[in-house]
């Protein structure tokens, strides 16, 4: 890559670290929100269940 | 209602969207991932040195294919942005907030490496011209179609007025793209053209293709794989959602509320 190797890989660089953050985010998100959902469904079977 | 008309309500219902998208999107991820590491090959080891900028000008294979992808991807937002305020389409206003992240990622690597090639090519990291500032704009478009839609409360509402910003900024997309050729700038202009002869050799040209093939794919991907998540929040109480819940909780948990 010659003398301009640290910016050649630099550059690629933060196109795959981006492009992992963007991978990753919505499987963590869909975790929470999944999870969110199941708190709910709970807490109502909770409230029903008490007399 | 025609076929064409049924179809599409169909295709918009959350359920059936939610289930299409599951099976399509680790596929999209899977033919982007392998074809953006054939075109990173490419550019970095295939493809020739140029004979002004050397190796530096290989930055081209990540910068320009992600700089397209920030005007599609902005494109898709409005046109679903445009449905969703007139047709009020669920699945538009969950589409079109699908996009303004991705979006925004695609610009952040433009704007990145755009500013790692431009160091050693014009010796500066940044410059106020017509086309740098254009696409920083255009960051902050997609940063405040994203703020918005987290500020409200109802979902529904935020996804309108968030589309309703989305359309608003249309107008910086034409700004960025003839930049180069309405005002003097630093920026060089087109290398690769679809009317009339592309200024690259065709050693350099198919990485650049297949990389813009590879995030046209990958912008897929991360847009259904993020609506699933969005139907998910929006729909939370109804029945389907519950069942994807359920189905996909931890063994105990399931148990515990039969």
């Amino acid at each position: 890559m010659g003398k301009y190797g640290d910016y050649i890989w630099s550059a690629y660089a933060v196109f795959v670290i981006v492009f992992a953050i963007d991978a990753i985010a919505p499987r963590l998100s869909r975790r929470r929100v999944l999870a969110e959902i199941r708190g709910k469904l709970k807490r109502r079977a909770a409230r029903e269940t008490s007399p | 209602m025609n076929a064409l008309t049924l179809w599409f309500h169909k295709i918009g219902s959350p359920p059936t969207f939610y289930r299409i998208a599951g099976a399509w999107a680790p596929w999209l991820f899977g033919v982007a991932i392998v074809l953006g590491v054939v075109a990173l090959y490419g550019g970095l080891f295939v493809a020739p040195a140029d004979y002004q900028q050397g190796d530096a000008y290989r930055i081209i294979f990540v910068h320009v294919p992600c700089a397209w992808m920030s005007l599609f991807a902005y494109g898709f937002m409005a046109l679903n942005a445009f449905i969703a305020l007139v047709w009020r389409i669920k699945l538009s206003e969950i589409l079109a907030m699908a996009s303004a992240p991705v979006g925004a990622a695609f610009t952040l690597v433009t704007l990145v490496t755009g500013s790692i090639w431009g160091k050693p090519m014009w010796g500066t990291w940044w410059t106020w011209d017509a086309r740098l500032t254009s696409e920083l704009v255009l960051l902050f478009l997609y940063l405040g179609v994203i703020g918005l839609h987290n500020a409200i409360e109802d979902r529904r509402q935020a996804a309108r007025a968030a589309s309703f910003l989305a359309l608003i900024g249309i107008v910086n997309v034409p700004i960025v793209h003839f930049s180069v050729n309405w005002w003097n700038t630093l920026h060089q202009g087109s290398t690769v053209r679809l009317m009339g002869e592309s200024h690259i050799t065709g050693a350099m040209v198919w990485p650049l293709l297949v990389m813009t093939l590879a995030t046209h794919i990958w912008f897929f991907a991360s847009v259904f794989a993020r609506s699933r998540v969005g139907l998910l929040e929006l729909e939370g109480g109804k029945e389907w959602a519950r069942d994807v819940a359920l189905a996909d909780a931890p063994r105990d948990t399931v148990t515990a509320h039969g």
